[in-house]
């Protein structure tokens, strides 16, 4: 008798109308939207605070470099001294003061910048003033030994090298960037899918040990059947949050942006601010052509089936392994024993993608890790966007479901004994004699 | 009358311990067999092999004639002792879930389960979660579960416990009408009353190994100790009970009885029969109960597994 398609109706049905999950999928867009809306509208605040910076500068080279902005206004001060400087700043309310101190030695053009302020000044305002004199101070010293500023500035070149494989195949270094950031979000996403919907299905494995319910279940389905149709069913009722997830996320955003008027652009973090200062010299728009460009070398049909076939054959092997530490134990607290031996080679598959297939996406190590079951969905997602043979992921796949439906039949096995000993905590050694029964 | 259930030789090992040592037991069909031993003596293994949810090491389990299969777990009935439901699924929905799990199509387990909800008079409860339930209410719903798909042979492990004595009643009467309409009971309990009640065979496992089985008459036949309780009135108390002592074995007697001066067991050694007994006292004195005593279900449970 074939139950399958009967429990997976059942476990889905269960999770789907349980109060806490509804109240989950519909509360956590709103907390999340709420957060970054927040966040939004506090640094909108904290960017539209207007501040000024007094500046007294001995040297006088500095001078045309510190253009007042939307945000902040430069006060040049002179012919004053430090101290009453620092009084007028004061009492001015000024954000700071910067001080640019005179070499008396004359050896270089300026000893020593500092700032002075009541709180310590912001990581961004400091890199700001920092670049600035830099950029001067440099051209200061071109000056002074000789060399023409229009040259150097003229001789500057960006080089992207532009690859190709024997075969004819064409693709450059943005390329290479585009297909790490198309790897690595898949890789990503696969790791936070599992890490939040495993311990569903653990605990849904743990269900009918608490309920009492096992034995009954037990006498009419095998456990590999409930196993199967508990990891299918959680699965399809974390895939129906996670939807829902990005459907209403997507929704609220837009509806509340476009009520509040928080500019999604303003949501820069300064961290950003700089990046983007450090590109400036870039050629931006020529960048983004390339992007777009690289974007459409993927492969993007191979890219789409593989993701899904790995993407659900990784949640799949994993989710499996969290039904096996469901089955060994009965209750939750006894499962951190079994959390680590899960995440680990989780995390492996995850360091091995960004530190080796970036390195050398097709070297011995890559490749073999892009077979191992347990490493093979987020290392193969991140090597597939560079061209792999499909003789390759079919077998890699062929390897993960094969793992799968093994993980399965073992947790079957240690559930079917796990019953016959309730309350009792079991060692690995135990797990291992119990397999042999 | 043949036997519905058959294991033969059962035997089955956890690590270093075995659980169940050569069990052999045979189940007519039509019986309520009870299933009987002290904690610990391997029963709930017995049980669980039959219904398949662990293998024996060796030996063989023959349902009306043929191996063990899968498929024959629609054809048995399993009431654990260890039992619950899934707590926060309807009554109803789980019901028929359950139902459905025994291959049972959702119109025919919903139409099976709308009679008995009536019969046992729960018909209300069928949107209720089980976490809403008492106990015993939850009880009667697995109950109906047990027996909602009509099989062969129907296994109870202490189906009683949890019940107030009405409820149990019922079930009981419900256990007995199955069995009229042709079903076969294993039934498992430590309640001798309800075994003296219901079962006509019984086996006893003790240590793994079975030490008794066969039908409860034949068993307490060779139980019998010719020992028979006698209530007699008489105004020379003292001389009746010398006079019979001197010819019959006497034991402490301990039943309850209204107004008898003299309360005696008295066994009878081979010299004397029955009836030479009830003459003997009749001459002596008034006569006002005489009855052998039979030996109970608890008795030979306890003397059996303090032999063995």
């Amino acid at each position: 008798m074939n139950h399958l398609p009967l429990i997976i109706k059942r476990e889905y049905l269960t999770k789907v109308k349980n109060k806490s999950f509804i109240i989950m999928t519909f509360v956590s867009p709103l907390i999340m939207v709420a957060l970054i809306l927040v966040v939004a509208y506090l640094s909108q605040i904290n960017s539209d605070k207007e501040r000024q910076i007094s500046i007294l500068d001995e040297t006088g080279v500095l001078d045309g470099i510190f253009e007042n902005t939307e945000h902040t206004t430069y006060k040049i001060l002179s012919d004053i001294s430090l101290d009453s400087a620092k009084e007028l700043v004061k009492s001015r309310e000024d954000y700071g003061l910067l001080h640019i101190e005179r070499d008396v030695n004359n050896n270089a053009i300026v000893s020593q910048v500092s700032f002075y302020s009541d709180d310590s000044p912001s990581l961004s305002i400091l890199t700001s003033l920092e670049r600035k004199i830099e950029k001067r101070l440099e051209d200061e010293k071109l000056k002074i030994n000789g060399v023409d500023i229009g040259k150097i500035e003229a001789s500057k070149t960006n080089i992207d090298i532009s690859q190709e494989t024997f075969s004819g195949e064409k693709t450059s270094k943005v390329d290479s960037y585009m297909k790490l950031a198309f790897g690595g979000a898949a890789g990503y996403l696969l790791f936070m899918f599992i890490i939040i919907y495993g311990n569903m299905i653990m605990r849904s494995v743990i269900e009918e040990k608490t309920s009492r319910i096992i034995e009954i279940i037990i006498s009419s389905v095998k456990p590999i059947q409930l196993m199967l149709g508990k990891i299918i069913g959680t699965s399809l009722a974390g895939v129906t949050q996670f939807a829902i997830w990005v459907l209403l996320g997507g929704i609220l955003i837009t509806v509340l942006t476009a009520i509040l008027g928080i500019s999604m652009a303003e949501l820069q973090t300064p961290q950003q601010d700089l990046m983007n200062q450090a590109m400036q010299n870039a050629d931006i728009g020529n960048e983004m052509q390339l992007a777009m460009q690289s974007f459409f070398n993927l492969p993007l049909t191979n890219l789409v089936i593989a993701f899904m076939f790995f993407f659900i054959g990784g949640y799949l092997l994993y989710s499996s392994l969290y039904a096996a530490v469901g089955a060994a134990v009965d209750n939750e607290t006894d499962t951190q024993q079994f959390m680590l031996p899960i995440i680990m080679p989780l995390v492996l598959a995850v360091y091995v993608g960004i530190f080796t297939v970036i390195e050398d996406p097709h070297g011995t190590v890559s490749t073999v890790f892009s077979f191992i079951p347990f490493t093979s969905p987020v290392v193969m997602l991140m090597r597939i966007p560079f061209g792999v043979p499909i003789w390759q992921q079919v077998l890699s796949f062929a390897i993960l479901g094969g793992t799968f439906i093994f993980t399965v039949w073992f947790a079957a096995k240690i559930y079917r004994v796990g019953i016959l000993m309730y309350g009792k905590k079991p060692s690995y050694k135990e797990l291992y004699k119990w397999i042999k029964y | 009358m043949t036997d519905l259930l058959i294991t033969d030789s059962v035997s089955k090992n956890f690590g270093n311990f075995r659980a169940l040592n050569n069990v052999s037991i045979a189940v007519p069909k039509g019986s309520i067999f009870g299933l009987l031993g002290p904690n610990g003596a391997g029963k709930t293994t017995l049980i669980r092999i039959i219904n398949q949810i662990t293998m024996p090491d060796t030996g063989g389990v023959f349902l009306d004639g043929e191996p063990l299969r899968p498929e024959h777990i629609k054809n048995i009935g399993y009431l654990p002792e260890e039992r619950g439901l899934y707590k926060s699924m309807k009554v109803g929905e789980q019901a028929l879930y359950l139902a459905q799990l025994k291959g049972l199509s959702k119109q025919e387990a919903k139409q099976r389960l709308k009679y008995w909800f009536e019969k046992l008079e729960i018909g209300d409860w069928w949107n209720k979660k089980i976490q809403e339930l008492s106990k015993g209410q939850a009880q009667k719903i697995q109950f109906i579960v047990t027996v909602l798909h009509r099989p062969k042979l129907l296994i109870f492990d202490e189906p009683f416990s949890g019940f107030d004595p009405i409820n149990a009643n019922l079930i009981k009467d419900e256990i007995l009408q199955l069995r009229d309409e042709g079903a076969t009971v294993i039934f498992s309990t430590h309640r001798m009353e309800s075994v003296e009640e219901l079962c006509d065979h019984i086996a006893l496992i003790h240590k793994s190994n079975k030490v008794l089985d066969g039908k409860l008459t034949d068993i307490k036949k060779t139980y019998r100790t010719n020992t028979f309780e006698v209530g007699l009135q008489t105004d020379a108390i003292d001389q009746v009970t010398r006079d019979i002592k001197e010819k019959f074995e006497v034991l402490p007697a301990t039943f309850k009885n209204l107004n008898d001066d003299v309360k005696l067991n008295i066994k009878l050694n081979g010299n004397y029969n029955s009836n030479e007994l009830l003459s003997f006292l009749t001459s002596k004195a008034e006569v006002h109960h005489f009855v052998e005593v039979i030996p109970s279900a608890n008795d030979i449970f306890i003397q059996t597994v303090k032999n063995n």
